[in-house]
């Protein structure tokens, strides 16, 4: 048995080494434009990349992530991680500038987020401008992995091929992700960690996407490679930066409502904040309350209310607070990593 | 048995596969043309992979139950490896070469710090060498390829090739404690896996540009996750000549610590007193501005530089106070004493050096990275565990899978007694018969250029002082005459006359004053010219050092004797004297002596050029006529 089964992951194997010997034979070694030498359009790409230092450090999370500038006035193209979630977001630029990096907003179903850096000039991607990849598409990608590089050392350049253009949706169950839409997988080992937020480029150096994070497959414990297509972040982006997604702003006197709500006045009791940035989970939803019909559960995570992204029960208490009595509420929530949206009628009904 | 049919089907199923792969190529050949510049690429390689197959090793322990790769360097057979691959084989190992052959080799000289072994392999005189390039040229994007023998598949020694790009240049890598640590290395995307330890990493013109011998291995078990770590082969031409001594060598420290500042300049925050550096006038909060040619803006970037140069050179410095910039040069220390280094080879005797060490602004170390927390061997992380953090490099090597029955028997072969006879033992040194060898090149070199067994009494020698702004000697009293004997020496100077004598020590007597002991220097130089290293006292070989105002590297004696220690730097290439430095104690300033303008005077070749240096200051520069060599009396007085 056990020997019919090394022999098959022996043709298995050669199989592979097929495949592989193709693809090399089939792509190319020329230069990737008539004039671009390779190494200058990898130390121009690496210019436009940062490093992120954050939260962590605990349970195997790293403290640290990639990231690129995506405006010449700093704006920071990054992977929505724990490791944002610290009162001290620290960019370090390819030249070794280290920049307090502010959280503009992000989006959790993309897992992508947008910091701002006070700096101008800047190196940068046009994401509006982005390229798109596809299957065997030759790319180069640049990230912090391992957080090898600090200062202004360059970041890592791993090169390898776009091996299929597909839905993370199709390995639903497998990868524990929110995000179910079309990703680059790639052929090479580049999404380790520290590396979630860097760059994707073809050899012309042109942004195609953006580095997922670690994915390891509940089924058979493989790690999968990809990068989220830039065309799929634009949207996201540009609501970020036009604020369309508010950026935490704290509540005045001036713009509280008149009869503020609470997560109790839906049925809805978070965990006890006892930490000073305690995660919004839902601890209880009361029986028959809005919240009861609408189908939120023990467990959920907030994440959003009313677009606005809450990390803490602290925020979470807040934004309900700005809620008026005759105001819609939507709400998403992550239940057992994926993103689920809810739609809520104000208590009055 | 079985595991042969084993490998018997698996072999068949790589066949069956070439044969598909080659009716495919021509199928594309015939419905698709190939750009030319395709096709030309895919010969170069095909070229490079050809011309440095040739000179990989696959490296096997006595037996057979572990290894890792090497390459050869020189046709006599010299083959690098790793550290942590060459000590774990002990004295001797077996090689397996692309040609079928399976050679014995001795082990030569040991870098634990930076994680390099020297081998010699034997029964050749013309071994395929790779070319060597220079590593510093490597920028990142540029092709390159990793051989060796991985899982040691290799039965056939066939090195396996793994082709990639250079993701890195000038990466540092933390050690183990104080051993395996990487500084200034190339981070490559070719698969590096266990077993590639030691092995070559070839430019695209299969050029070696490194040696392969670590990993970042986190949380995916102990296989490539492409990131593999390649010591730069600069580094190793600064150490190879004290490998070829035989020595166990040590990397060096500045004897200062160092921070970087909320601007990105480097400070020093902590001085060892009695560090050359210290001497040389560096202090507390000086801002390092280049350190061995290199402008440094990190504390990375200065260890980067540190980690390339062995113990006891002397390195350029440059750094800022108050505005101002002093230029200087500091001789390193060792960062172990003998005594700790040999300790921590033994203590290490697991030898896993740790993966990368994820630093955050300000130095502090994220925790989960605690380092010596590393999953054991061969661990994987099962479904649904949380993965743990730590990481390795490949450390443990391999053990061999399914040999065949002739590799086995070959790998069982003994010794050859040829063999044996070039091992020697001695605490401090991985081999001391290749140290007595060079201590005897060395040496024979320098005394074809003169036989001064014959003049074993006392030496006048005459000269000039040559001006200069310090000294404000005259053109009338720029005399100087030298006086060197058994049992007394003198100087006559323009500043006057100092002697000294034998018996009194010639720690205690530094005269003339001011110039470390130029006196004590000459009469060792004296002594052993006449009675070379036999009849000198304790004589070893120190490998290659720089000599300042010396291009390139010279070979060093290390001489003890008259309880000074004294090195005598050798011009590799003609074998003169061009330096001495003696050491009147550990701490103190040496004498420096530098010789040149030799010339042959009564059959010898006498330096007639001497300019004598000790710490921070030129102590005179003289110019040397007349050498009165006199025989010895005769024996009754």
């Amino acid at each position: 048995m056990n020997n019919k089964l090394i022999q098959l992951t022996a043709c298995g194997l050669a199989c592979t080494s097929l495949i592989a010997l193709f693809v090399v034979a089939q792509s190319a070694h020329a230069a990737p434009t008539s004039g671009a030498k390779i190494v200058d359009v990898i130390r121009e790409a690496q210019q436009k990349n940062v490093k992120i230092y954050g939260a962590g450090g605990i349970r195997g999370l790293e403290a640290f992530q990639s990231g690129f500038l995506i405006s010449a006035e700093g704006h920071v193209l990054t992977a929505f991680s724990p490791v944002l979630d610290s009162d001290t977001i620290t960019v370090t630029l390819d030249d070794g500038r280290k920049f307090e990096g502010k959280l503009l907003g992000a989006d959790p179903r993309l897992e992508i987020a947008v910091l701002k850096i006070e700096a101008t000039d800047l190196p940068h991607f046009d994401l509006a401008q982005a390229a798109t990849g596809a299957t065997g598409t030759r790319v180069y990608t640049f990230s912090n992995l391992f957080g090898v590089a600090t200062g202004d050392e360059p970041v890592s350049m791993l090169h390898g091929s776009i091996a299929a253009v597909t839905p993370l949706a199709a390995r639903r169950g497998s990868y524990e992700t929110p995000y179910q839409g079309p990703v680059y997988v790639l052929d090479a080992m580049t999404n380790n960690p520290g590396a979630a937020g860097g760059a994707l480029t073809n050899l012309r150096g042109e942004l195609l996407g953006m580095l997922g994070k670690q994915l390891r497959s509940s089924r058979n414990n493989t790690w999968l490679n990809f990068a989220l297509p830039a065309n799929e972040m634009v949207e996201a982006v540009e609501n970020i930066k036009s604020g369309k997604v508010a950026p935490v702003t704290t509540v005045t006197e001036k713009n509280r409502p008149a009869h503020p709500l609470a997560p109790a006045d839906f049925g809805l009791v978070l965990v006890p904040n006892v930490l000073e940035r305690t995660p919004p989970f839902i601890d209880d939803v009361r029986p028959n309350s809005p919240a009861a019909k609408a189908g939120i559960r023990p467990d959920d995570l907030l994440v959003f209310v009313n677009k606005q992204l809450v990390q803490t029960c602290t925020t979470a208490t807040e934004e309900f607070s700005r809620l008026d009595r005759d105001t819609e509420l939507h709400l998403s929530l992550m239940r057992n990593g994926e993103m689920v949206e809810i739609t809520l009628k104000t208590i009055d009904e | 048995m079985k595991s042969t049919i084993r490998i018997g089907s698996f072999l068949a199923a790589v066949v069956f596969a070439l044969a598909a792969f080659r009716s495919a190529i021509c199928i594309a050949a015939d419905s698709i043309t190939i750009d030319p510049s395709v096709a030309q690429a895919e010969k170069a390689r095909i070229a490079a992979v050809d011309k440095a197959m040739p000179s990989v090793v696959c490296i096997f322990s006595p037996g057979g139950q572990g290894g890792g790769s090497g390459v050869v360097i020189s046709p006599d057979g010299y083959a690098l490896t790793n550290f942590h691959v060459a000590r774990p084989c002990g004295t001797f190992m077996k090689c397996g070469m692309a040609d079928g052959k399976l050679y014995d080799a001795v082990i030569v000289g040991l870098d634990p710090v930076g994680d390099v072994g020297l081998i010699k392999l034997f029964g050749r005189d013309n071994f395929p060498a790779a070319e060597i390039a220079d590593s510093d040229q490597v920028q990142v994007g540029d092709w390159c390829f990793a051989m060796g023998n991985p899982f040691l598949l290799a039965t056939d020694f066939h090195a396996t090739v793994s082709y990639g790009e250079v993701s890195g240049v000038h990466r540092y890598q933390y050690p183990a404690g104080t051993l395996l640590e990487y500084a200034d290395c190339l981070q490559v995307d070719a698969a590096i896996n266990p077993g590639n330890s030691g092995g070559p990493l070839f430019d695209a013109e299969g050029r070696l540009i490194g040696i392969n011998g670590r990993g970042s291995f986190e949380k995916r078990g102990r296989v490539n996750v492409g990131v593999g770590y390649s010591i730069s082969i600069n580094q190793i031409k600064n150490f190879l000549g004290l490998l070829k001594a035989g020595l166990i060598c040590d990397h060096a420290t500045l004897g200062a610590q160092t921070s970087t500042s909320e601007d990105g300049r480097v400070l020093v925050s902590d001085i060892l007193e009695r560090s050359d550096a210290y001497h040389r006038g560096l202090r507390y909060d000086d801002e390092i501005i280049s350190f061995g040619g290199r402008q440094v803006h990190s504390v990375n970037g200065l260890k980067n530089v540190l980690g390339i140069f062995p113990k006891g050179w002397r390195v350029a410095i440059s750094y800022r106070r108050d505005g101002k910039t002093y230029d200087t040069f500091v001789r390193l220390m060792g960062v172990h004493t003998e005594a700790e280094l040999l300790a921590k080879m033994d203590a290490d005797k697991e030898l896993e050096p740790p993966g990368p060490n994820p630093r955050q602004p300000g130095g502090r170390r994220p925790g989960g990275q605690r380092p010596g927390q590393q999953p054991k061997p061969g661990e994987e992380p099962k479904p649904g565990e949380q993965p743990k953090p730590g990481d390795r490099g490949p450390g443990q090597e391999p053990k061999l899978p399914n040999p065949s029955s002739d590799v086995e028997e070959a790998l069982q072969n003994p010794v050859p007694e040829e063999l044996k006879k070039q091992f020697e033992e001695r605490t401090g040194y991985a081999n001391f018969y290749f140290n007595r060898e060079n201590t005897n090149r060395v040496w024979k070199a320098l005394a074809s250029h003169g036989d001064f067994s014959g003049v074993a009494g006392p030496w006048t020698i005459e000269g000039e002082q040559q001006a200069s702004a310090k000294s404000k000697v005259t053109d009338e009293a720029k005399k100087i005459a030298i006086h060197l004997a058994d049992a007394q020496c003198d100087i006559e100077l323009p500043t006057g006359d100092t002697n000294i004598t034998v018996s009194k020590g010639l720690d205690a007597q530094l005269n003339p004053p001011g110039s470390g002991g130029l006196l004590s220097a000459l009469f060792l130089w004296r002594k052993l010219l006449i009675g070379g290293p036999g009849k000198y006292g304790q004589v070893t070989y120190g490998g290659t050092v720089p000599v300042m105002g010396h291009g390139g590297l010279c070979d060093v004696l290390v001489a003890i004797g008259n309880d000074v220690e004294t090195l005598f730097y050798c011009d590799p290439t003609d074998g003169t004297l061009v330096a001495m430095e003696m050491y009147p104690d550990d701490d103190a300033d040496p004498c420096e002596v530098y010789f040149s303008d030799y010339r042959a005077d009564h059959g010898r070749l006498l330096p007639h050029r001497m300019e004598v240096h000790s710490g921070n200051n030129v102590f005179g520069v003289f110019t040397l006529t007349d050498f009165d060599l006199q025989k010895a009396a005769e024996k009754s007085p």
